[in-house]
């Protein structure tokens, strides 16, 4: 089992710490012959508008999307991660690029600007004990389709949810030291 | 319950930053550009560094209308300035909504002796450093991100290079240093054991280090991060070049492919003349800026 990390830009390192403290394999992935190794695929905390651009012009974006469609790469993605899978951007820049794999709707920096960005304890669908969730400019699901399972949510809207084998969390579970949401992860990347 | 501006959240913000170049802007169509060339945040100011360099007099932290009309404008963060030691400014920056402050020495320093308590704000501040010490100093005051101070508006990379290598180095020598030798290095350090420890156990700077000061060139960018930086700020190296738009978005893709020569030769190619630089020698000790605010 190999899970990558796309490493564009954003909180790298502290997602590839996390998988090998769950002891999978974890790969940086930069090009599409590391991405073609990969199981599962994390796109980290960043920032959407540059992380968006960059997989388009180097050619990520398009095997991500087809390796999903096929079923071969569960893709899991984090704060602006959580914007790039979705189907539906609100308050995105002008032709704001996305992979469009999530049937959601995703309103951009929801809970307003950096000083109002925070931390809080969480409920997560089967989990036995709320986590600390770590919410920076984050994103909000507005709006779901009937095949997306809502995870988590905070009186504002959703913030996490999966479909398949894609999952979105509006919060960083890499900057705590809870494992449990990249160990939920994992299982579904075995369920491939 | 939530929780806002904890240190985990404000250092957490410049966590998200890596990899990614930040750029100075004077207006909101400069903005425009740096967001849609990829710029992961902008820095809003009324002079690029080299203009604070050319004009002389007090620099003071922007009109805040101005950094408004920025916000206003892009999606991405907004960063913005203040003197060092200047917790007035840094209150009214707050309170506007910039999402990350730079207490920097590019401004005339408001005080010649402390830095702002920036753990009294919601708000992150960036601070700059050309050492260790340093570095642990604007961080046990509250700094959620570090750069390099280079010697800004120049275009001369030379003193980044040099401060990112000073930290680097003493990073490693910290790393192989026994328990009792490390009191002696705190002391010598003028930081707090504890910060010493948390980089030795870490075996880097306990937050995020980026490079400022003088990057001009995708190759700049290269080079800095192949030193070790986890990002770039580019201040006068956009806009006073040639070709903004070109250099932005090449600056913006040789850092992601920082490691990879053959794409650095792609980007770097037709990018126009790039800003007129400044040698160090031709700079007296009054014009260095560096030197604020150690």
């Amino acid at each position: 089992m190999k899970i990558g990390v796309l490493a564009v830009q954003g909180a790298v390192s502290e997602h590839i710490r996390h998988l090998e403290h769950c002891g999978v394999e974890a790969v940086s992935v930069k090009s599409r012959e590391s991405l073609n190794k990969a199981n599962g695929l994390i796109i980290p905390g960043g920032e959407s508008t540059t992380i968006g651009k960059l997989i388009e012009i180097f050619g990520l974006a398009d095997l991500i999307r087809e390796r999903n469609r096929q079923g071969s790469l569960a893709v899991f993605g984090t704060c602006a991660g959580m914007v790039l899978v979705a189907q539906n951007i609100f308050d995105g820049i002008k032709e704001q690029p996305r992979l469009g794999l999530m049937d959601i709707t995703v309103q951009r920096n929801a809970f307003g600007r950096q000083k109002e960005s925070f931390e809080t304890d969480l409920d997560f669908k089967s989990f036995n004990s709320p986590l600390t969730a770590v919410f920076i400019r984050a994103p909000i699901i507005e709006k779901a389709g009937p095949a997306v399972e809502t995870l988590a949510e905070l009186p504002e809207g959703v913030v996490a949810a999966r479909q398949g084998s894609l999952l979105a969390t509006s919060f960083h579970p890499e900057l705590t030291d809870d494992l449990r949401i990249h160990q939920f992860f994992i299982n579904i990347c075995r369920e491939l | 319950m939530k929780e806002q501006g904890t240190f985990r959240v404000k250092k957490g913000m410049a966590q998200m930053q890596k990899g990614g170049v930040i750029m100075d802007v004077t207006t909101d169509e400069q903005a425009r550009i740096a967001e849609k060339a990829g710029a992961v945040a902008v820095m809003a100011l009324e002079r690029v560094p080299s203009d604070i360099r050319a004009a002389g007099g007090v620099a003071r932290m922007a009109d805040p209308e101005m950094i408004m009309r920025i916000m206003d404008t892009v999606t991405i963060p907004v960063m913005a300035k203040v003197r060092i030691g200047h917790f007035a400014e840094a209150q009214i920056l707050e309170e506007l909504g910039v999402d990350y402050i730079d207490e920097s020495e590019v401004l005339t320093p408001a005080d010649e002796e402390f830095h702002i308590n920036k753990h009294l704000f919601k708000v992150p501040f960036v601070c700059g450093a050309r050492d260790l010490g340093e570095a642990l100093r604007r961080i046990s005051e509250g700094a959620a991100m570090i750069r390099t101070k280079g010697e800004p508006g120049t275009g001369n990379v030379v003193e980044a290079v040099r401060h990112m290598r000073k930290v680097m180095d003493q990073v490693r020598q910290v790393i192989s240093k026994a328990d009792d030798e490390l009191v002696v290095l705190a002391r010598d350090l003028g930081v707090s054991l504890e910060l010493l420890q948390e980089v030795r156990s870490a075996g880097r700077l306990p937050v995020v280090n980026f490079a400022a000061g003088g990057i001009a060139s995708p190759a700049d960018a290269s080079l800095m991060m192949q030193l070790g930086s986890d990002g770039i700020f580019v201040g006068s190296g956009i806009f006073k070049s040639e070709k903004p738009q070109l250099v932005a978005e090449a600056i913006v893709k040789a850092t992601l492919h920082y490691d990879d020569p053959k794409v650095l030769a792609e980007v770097s190619r037709k990018l126009g003349d790039a800003m007129p630089g400044l040698e160090m020698s031709t700079l007296t000790a009054a014009d260095r800026m560096q030197e604020r605010g150690i």
